[in-house]
């Protein structure tokens, strides 16, 4: 599958100011594990090392959120649909 | 020697203040990395080229470490993350609390306190780091507890006349020292008081709030360390601590530094009380010791006159390796002094910052 992950303008430095990457995997665990293979500097603003989304950082497949409590990495990517990454509204 | 530069990591970028060796006149670099947290910061001199080091935060998505070989005019962050916890661990990088430069008979070798409580270090000058297992290991890890900013790691120790030994301390954990490189560690707390604590629990093993200790280079087994209850001092590399507060206005505070040319010459910048995180009567204020803790006074010249509420924390108090040695603070009021004359007098390096979290100071060869 192929989708395109939509890179939030903090990141983009970390995509090389990129506002969008192809990415592709048929899970978002898939797609993120593929980038960390390409792009390991921006999967790791998005994941932690164990591989876990960062806590304030939210994702939206094809505009749905993405919940950890419903096993967030599992989550299809469906062909051509868009991954949105998003930092949450916190912090001072 | 040549130009000084003085490296301010605040919570909401890098500022990099350049002088000549005098240090009396600072100019100041426009913000790096605005709005990360620089939590820690580092000059490593012992190549030819000299390092800079910062531990960043970025908020929402991570901590890394980040390095300039041409003093922090352009910025390299390695596409493998520096700093990364073993799958093993189950745990992830939080923040970066300590970038540790050991002397040149270590080339290469730099070490990071991190929170969670752990120990890593890098054998190629800062690019790439491993977990130091013998640390990660200690039987009383599943007992520390966070302090009030966290489980960190925050002070690492090396001594020149032998580079297997160590000291690593924590908030809230307590001094742990080894002597094989890291393999094995054992606690150097007695005698540092809790006294919070029910009488008779007053001096445990390890879970004291340590928030600062150091050395000075020539006398490696004498430690002072500024407490979250009392300041202290050891003349046995930690084996014991005798408390040294005469003449403080409180034991409460973060930082302590020793003056880099004279080893009996303290500096600290005690707070009203743990409850009252403020410099004492609203004075802002060091206090230096020339007697290795037994007496202390304030040295207070050129500081503000105006009633002060900002504290200093544990690695915003600095020295330098100038002629003559240079102290330098910063405070949560985004202003930094320096003192060439043993803090009799302090000069403004930099102001109106955001508040500062990690300053480091050289004059460079």
């Amino acid at each position: 599958m192929s989708a395109v992950l939509v890179v939030p303008s903090a990141l983009r430095a970390a995509a090389g100011g990129a506002s969008s990457v192809a990415v592709s995997g048929a899970t978002l665990g898939a797609v993120l594990d593929e980038l960390a293979e390409r792009m390991p500097l921006l999967e790791r603003r998005i994941r932690d090392e164990q591989g876990a989304l960062r806590p304030h950082v939210l994702v939206f497949v094809d505009g749905l959120m993405v919940r950890r409590a419903d096993g967030d990495m599992a989550t299809p990517v469906p062909e051509g649909c868009e991954v949105l990454i998003a930092p949450a509204v916190s912090g001072g | 020697m040549g130009d000084a530069v003085v490296l301010v990591g605040t919570r909401k970028g890098l500022a990099i203040a350049r002088s000549d060796d005098r240090r009396q006149r600072w100019d100041v670099d426009a913000m790096q990395f605005g709005n990360k947290e620089v939590s820690a910061v580092a000059f490593d001199l012992r190549g030819a080229t000299p390092r800079i080091l910062a531990g960043l935060s970025f908020g929402h998505f991570g901590t890394t470490v980040a390095y300039s070989d041409d003093l922090g005019r352009t910025w390299h962050e390695p596409e493998q993350a520096p700093i990364a916890f073993p799958e093993s661990t189950g745990v992830a990088l939080a923040r970066v609390w300590q970038l540790h430069v050991p002397p040149a008979n270590q080339p290469g070798v730099v070490y990071a306190g991190v929170e969670p409580h752990a120990l890593f270090r890098s054998e190629d000058g800062g690019r790439s780091f491993a977990m130091v297992d013998g640390y990660w290991s200690i039987p009383d890890r599943t007992s520390w507890m966070p302090g009030g900013g966290g489980a960190c790691l925050h002070t690492v120790l090396t001594r020149e006349d032998d580079p297997r030994w160590l000291m690593a301390v924590m908030s809230t954990g307590g001094a742990y020292r080894s002597r094989d490189g890291g393999a094995t560690w054992t606690r150097a707390n007695r005698g540092i008081e809790q006294r919070y604590a029910p009488e008779g629990q007053r001096f445990p093993e390890f879970g004291q709030c340590v928030h600062k200790v150091t050395a000075h280079r020539s006398q490696p087994s004498r430690l002072f360390a500024q407490n979250h209850f009392g300041v202290y001092r050891s003349d046995d590399e930690g084996d014991s601590w005798t408390a040294i507060e005469g003449g403080l206005p409180s034991n409460f505070g973060f930082p302590i530094v020793v003056h880099p040319e004279h080893p009996d010459m303290l500096f600290n910048f005690p707070l009203e009380a743990d409850m009252n995180r403020v410099p004492p009567g609203g004075r802002c204020a060091v206090y230096r010791s020339e007697d290795a803790g037994a007496s202390w006074s304030a040295a207070a010249g050129g500081l503000p006159a105006e009633p002060y509420h900002a504290a200093v924390l544990r690695d915003a108090m600095t020295v330098d390796n100038g002629a003559p040695g240079g102290v330098y603070f910063g405070t949560r009021l985004g202003e930094v002094y320096a003192s060439t004359d043993c803090g009799e007098s302090w000069g403004l390096v930099a102001s109106r910052l955001p508040d500062v979290l990690s300053v480091r100071a050289a004059v460079l060869p």
